[in-house]
């Protein structure tokens, strides 16, 4: 969910983009990184552990932790925290290490 | 190969500080930023700040953040890399740094790393799920991005951190239905303490999370009390529904460079962790590197401002730019830190700066690699 007013702060949201998630489409804003987007979007899940697949989300948002990591346009562990999405770009959640075969 | 006087690692209220101080007497600097612009976590910080009037007291994070931020603009011998991240040192002098997908070169006569702080973790089944955030990522959401973590938020800490998020967390609308600290006492100020109070937002002190509950992201929070001993007191279990869980446990200085680099360490507990050794100028052992800001221990934006203008003056004066005005603000820089490291509030810092100057670090010293 997206803050519509706020006591202090102003978010200047211009641009809207759309991209892919798992082949669904998502609108975003130009500006937000491609976990913001998935968070207002109500996507938490970013990817699968390595070893037990479990669920993993966002957890520091500074590009520290490695929690986000997804595959984006086609190159796994991108750290979605500090990459900003893009128009038609392609967004999947990451299982385990992720590969570079395809 | 990028040449330059002075490095800066990191554009935080330490480094954008460093960077002017040193750009000021003439050193030609390079900043660099991990993130898209400068500011550090400043940029998140919407709240007044506390302390003496000289020092910023009564403004915004953001607006300390824009004031710098314009003062690196203007100047004309910093250049500023963005989205650039320092990965390492070599024995040439060289740092390696990667921008985007691209790694570049750079050599300075002196390094100055403000490199911040990590957030640190606290450990409870179900930790890793979904939901269970930073408090710095709940803010960048929140404050950067306009983006709502959830609905029903659990703070895990009552110290300024947690209770500054809590009530920003309050102004964007977000419900906060406890904040959960283990010690007996709030450890934040009470001012900020009140403002969640009138919220009626209950503060459960001498409290833990015995566990997490969900599939796919927080559905539940159960709370145990704890005794004086921090023993959970079986029986107390309390669940409460939630889907956010947010860790405001404290940070811990993020040094990698400076220990890669071969600078000496020491863990020194009051100050949040292994913090590198430095003289009053904050030179390391390693005489090409200076430090500044969280980096060297945990504290507040305006001792970084204060330490980071330490290190850019000192750098200054190392390479020989300057005179006596130089002189006089460096002894007025260290005035001003010793006052606001005053009164009750700063025993805590003061206490780990004289382990650090008493040499009771000898056996501190984790790390024992040099390059």
């Amino acid at each position: 969910m997206r803050i519509k007013e706020h006591p202090i702060l102003n978010f200047d949201r211009k641009n809207k983009l759309v991209f892919q998630y798992n082949g669904k489409e998502v609108e975003a804003f130009e500006g937000e990184t491609v976990a913001a987007a998935l968070h207002a979007a109500g996507i938490k899940t970013l990817r699968r552990s390595i070893r037990y697949h479990r669920p993993r989300g966002l957890f520091c948002a500074i590009g520290n932790c490695s929690s986000c990591l997804m595959k984006v346009n086609g190159i796994p562990n991108v750290k979605t925290c500090i990459t900003k999405v893009e128009d038609g770009m392609v967004v999947e959640e990451q299982t385990g290490k992720g590969d570079l075969s395809d | 190969m990028i040449k330059t006087n002075v490095l800066v690692i990191g554009a935080g209220p330490a480094g954008l500080s460093a960077a002017i101080k040193a750009s000021e007497y003439g050193a030609n600097v390079a900043l660099l930023e991990r993130d898209f612009k400068p500011g550090g976590q400043l940029i998140k910080q919407t709240h007044r700040f506390f302390g003496s009037k000289n020092e910023n007291a009564g403004t915004r994070g953001i607006d300390i953040a824009a004031e710098l931020q314009k003062k690196i603009e203007n100047s004309t011998n910093i250049d500023i890399y963005l989205e650039s991240t320092a990965q390492g040192y070599y024995d040439d002098d060289t740092l390696l740094f990667s921008q985007k997908d691209k790694v570049k070169k750079i050599k300075a006569d002196r390094i100055i790393a403000a490199t911040g702080a990590a957030e640190k973790m606290l450990a409870f089944p179900n930790d890793d799920l979904p939901g269970v955030y930073a408090a710095g990522a709940v803010q960048t959401l929140m404050n950067l991005y306009g983006v709502l973590p959830g609905e029903r938020v659990i703070m895990i800490g009552a110290g300024n951190i947690g209770l500054i998020v809590s009530y920003q967390l309050l102004q964007a609308g977000v419900d906060v239905v406890g904040i959960v600290e283990a010690a007996p006492e709030i450890g934040g100020y009470l001012v900020h303490a009140a403002k969640i109070r009138r919220a009626s937002v209950p503060i459960y002190t001498r409290h833990t999370v015995k566990n997490v509950i969900g599939e796919e992201s927080v559905e539940k929070v159960q709370l145990i009390k704890l005794d004086d001993k921090w023993n959970e007191i079986s029986g107390t279990e309390k669940m409460i529904e939630a889907d956010t869980v947010c860790l405001a446990v404290g940070l811990r200085p993020l040094a990698d460079i400076l220990i890669q680099a071969g600078c000496e360490m020491a863990y020194i507990p009051q100050l949040g962790g292994d913090v590198p050794l430095r003289n009053k100028f904050m030179q390391t052992s390693n005489e090409k590197f200076y430090v500044a800001g969280d980096v060297t221990g945990i504290e507040e934006a305006t001792a970084a401002i204060l330490e980071g203008e330490m290190a850019g003056l000192a750098v200054a004066k190392d390479l020989g730019f300057g005179g006596k005005e130089l002189e006089d603000e460096l002894k007025d820089v260290d005035k001003k830190l010793q006052d606001l490291r005053r009164g009750p509030v700063g025993e805590k810092i003061r206490s780990g700066l004289k382990m650090l100057e008493e040499g009771s670090h000898a056996q501190r010293n984790r790390y024992s690699n040099t390059i």
